[in-house]
């Protein structure tokens, strides 16, 4: 009974229950075949949606009106700094990475500055900010080279016993995010501040600095995410991040993070963006067409966020 | 509004600087469209003509419809992050169906004003984010548009042809169709009774509930209204474009926030202003492409000119408040 109670408390458990269950379907209507495979291609890929889903919860947990909508831009652009500086030699990808984590961290700060300079809502901060990435990125990346170095493209496709190794990083990197949350001032922090940033700041945060650390770090990790992805497809493009606009902010919501700020949970993030690649697979295997398969993903999303509720703004 | 810098009280100031700071405030708009104007001028006069409006505003008029959809969302507190794709299902609709079988067209487009208001409903009873259910169903519209037309063509309605090349003696087409929608729209959220509880959804929800009023109506209606002017703004683009494309409309949703907020609207507290989002679309679909055509900077940036646009004018704005406080 208790265990049962506990199901219903913890509702990001949802969000693995819905990738087992899309997962199940696709098995059985395969017959049992490619189960495991498909376990590590969604391992894979999902990767991509949990590495700046955990950046945008951070982000939503400071409060309402808090989202980074300059994520997509943000990994055009850092997957284009990244291969540029890497520029298809093994012994620049370090370099390649920080290069990406800068110009990502960049961005973010950039956002956290408009938004505090010109006290204008974090949406059209990032939206304005995203404007004008997206043009220095087309610009930039214009007869650039955007092949990844082959040890690179390598490392990012690389698997241990059929998990990707990537995916083992990232669940590291998630555990360490959930301690910083949970244990750490930061993230005790940033979860006072969602719950009200008045009562927060009058108890003594740092509101400005911690606002100031989450959206860098939110863009950090797209920009770090912008490399990954240019590795894992074989090559950067401008277009490359525009999925994870939805991605993010839906993986944070599915995963039983709390849009009005103040709550938020990171396995969740894993669940429901392992849910939403599973999804998408699922679809692929049923062989619907690309039309049905954004019909159905869209109603599916706006499904699960219909049937998880909305909590009572605390405005 | 949650960015508010805690502590800052309003400081008292002498009514008259800030009763000038407000008027300065809510000539912003009509400011910055008359510096985008003076530049193209200044930069090739000969634009600044009959002719000359009718080639730059030529998309202004898809542009402003789609901004004042994006406003009455706006005006309760909400965002509609799938009036892009909106607007492109709109337009494959209008270039077949509406076309070869009128009656399914029209019953098609009525449908998807109700699945708006539906929306609403759904939003306000389940309380839900409306950036999250819009965003879902942005892939909804886009999947629906690639249904009906999955490679781009079809063919506009004649009489649509018809309507949107029409041109009036003296004021260019786009300007005067401009000044009607800014009309029409002011008039009825700025000047009727039931625009006031619309506008007060946004601004005090508690207030208006304890008055008796259906807050699930207004975000219906809010909601509705979107709908309806996204589809008359997917209309009069394949009015325009003559032939659709699933795609064709999604670049609207960034520009028609953007035009709202230019405008001088505010994302809380139902403040928005009609005319002035529709000076916000003229400015961007100015500033967008012919000011930098003429000023010689590479298409590349045009998306760039609108941030910076965005950024300028909310900056200005910034600056006129402290004189206000």
């Amino acid at each position: 009974m208790a265990s049962v109670r506990m199901l219903f408390e913890k509702p990001w458990l949802w969000s693995f229950v819905g990738a087992l269950l899309v997962w199940a379907a696709t098995v059985s209507f395969t017959g049992g075949y490619g189960a495991g495979g498909m376990v590590t291609a969604a391992l894979s890929l999902a990767v991509f949606t949990v590495i700046v889903g955990v950046g945008q919860m951070f982000v939503i947990t400071l409060g309402p009106g808090n989202v980074d909508l300059s994520l997509p831009a943000n990994i055009g652009l850092a997957s284009a700094v990244a291969m540029k500086v890497m520029g298809g030699s093994d012994s620049m990808i370090l370099v390649g990475l920080l290069a990406a984590l800068a110009c990502g961290a960049a961005i973010g700060a950039i956002n956290y500055l408009l938004i505090w300079a010109l006290r204008i809502p974090p949406i059209i901060a990032t939206l304005s900010a995203s404007f004008i990435i997206q043009s220095v990125d087309i610009s930039y990346g214009r007869g650039l080279q955007i092949k990844p170095p082959p040890g690179f493209a390598d490392f990012t496709n690389w698997q241990v016993l059929g998990i990707p190794a990537l995916a083992i990083l990232t669940v590291l990197f998630t555990i360490g995010a959930a301690l910083a949350l949970q244990r750490m001032i930061y993230g005790r922090s940033v979860l006072a501040i969602g719950q009200n940033i008045r009562a927060a700041w009058l108890a003594g945060v740092h509101v400005g600095r911690i606002r100031f650390l989450t959206y860098t770090l939110c863009g950090a990790l797209g920009g770090i995410d912008g490399a990954l992805l240019a590795g894992y497809f074989r090559g950067a493009n401008v277009d490359i991040g525009n999925e994870y606009l939805l991605a993010s902010i839906a993986v944070v919501v599915i995963g039983g993070t709390s849009v009005a700020g103040g709550k938020a949970n990171v396995p969740g993030v894993w669940g429901a963006g392992l849910f939403l690649v599973l999804l998408l697979t699922m679809l692929n295997t049923f062989g619907v067409s690309a039309g049905v398969r954004l019909v159905l993903t869209g109603l599916i999303i706006v499904g699960v966020i219909t049937a998880a509720g909305g909590e009572k703004a605390v405005r | 509004m949650t960015a508010i810098v805690p502590g800052t009280v309003p400081k008292s100031s002498p009514r008259g600087s800030g009763a000038r700071a407000r008027m300065l405030r809510s000539l912003l708009p009509a400011l910055s469209l008359a510096l985008v104007l003076i530049a193209i001028a200044w930069l090739n006069p000969r634009a600044i003509s009959y002719f000359g409006f009718n080639l730059m505003l030529n998309l202004a008029i898809p542009i402003a419809l789609a901004t004042i959809a994006q406003m009455f969302v706006i005006a309760g507190n909400e965002l509609d992050l799938s009036i892009g794709t909106f607007v492109g299902f709109v337009g494959c609709v209008t270039a077949t169906w509406l076309r070869d079988a009128p009656l399914i067209g029209v019953a098609v487009l009525l449908g998807s004003i109700g699945v708006y208001a539906l929306l609403g409903a759904l939003i306000h009873l389940r309380n839900l984010p409306s950036i999250v259910v819009t965003l879902g169903m942005s892939f909804v519209w886009q999947g629906l548009a690639i249904l009906i037309l999955p490679k781009p063509g079809g063919k506009a309605p004649d009489w649509l042809l018809a309507i949107m090349s029409f041109k009036p003696p003296y004021i260019p087409f786009p300007i005067l169709a401009a000044l009607i929608i800014a009309a029409v729209v002011h008039f009825g959220l700025m000047r009727t009774s039931y625009g006031v509880i619309l506008r007060g959804s946004g601004g005090n929800a508690a207030a208006l509930r304890r008055a008796g009023w259906s807050l699930l109506r207004t975000k219906i209606v809010l909601f509705a209204l979107t709908g309806l002017f996204g589809v008359l703004s997917g209309m009069a683009l394949i009015g325009i474009t003559t032939s659709a494309d699933a795609n064709i409309g999604n670049g609207y949703t960034l520009l028609s926030i953007a035009g709202v907020i230019l405008g001088g609207g505010e994302f809380v507290g139902g403040r928005v202003s009609p005319i002035g989002a529709v000076i916000g679309a003229l400015t961007l679909a100015l500033a967008a492409s012919p000011l930098l055509t003429f000023m010689h900077i590479p298409p590349d940036w045009q998306v760039a000119a609108n941030g910076a646009i965005l950024i300028i004018v909310l900056a200005a704005r910034v600056l006129i408040s402290r004189r206000e406080r």
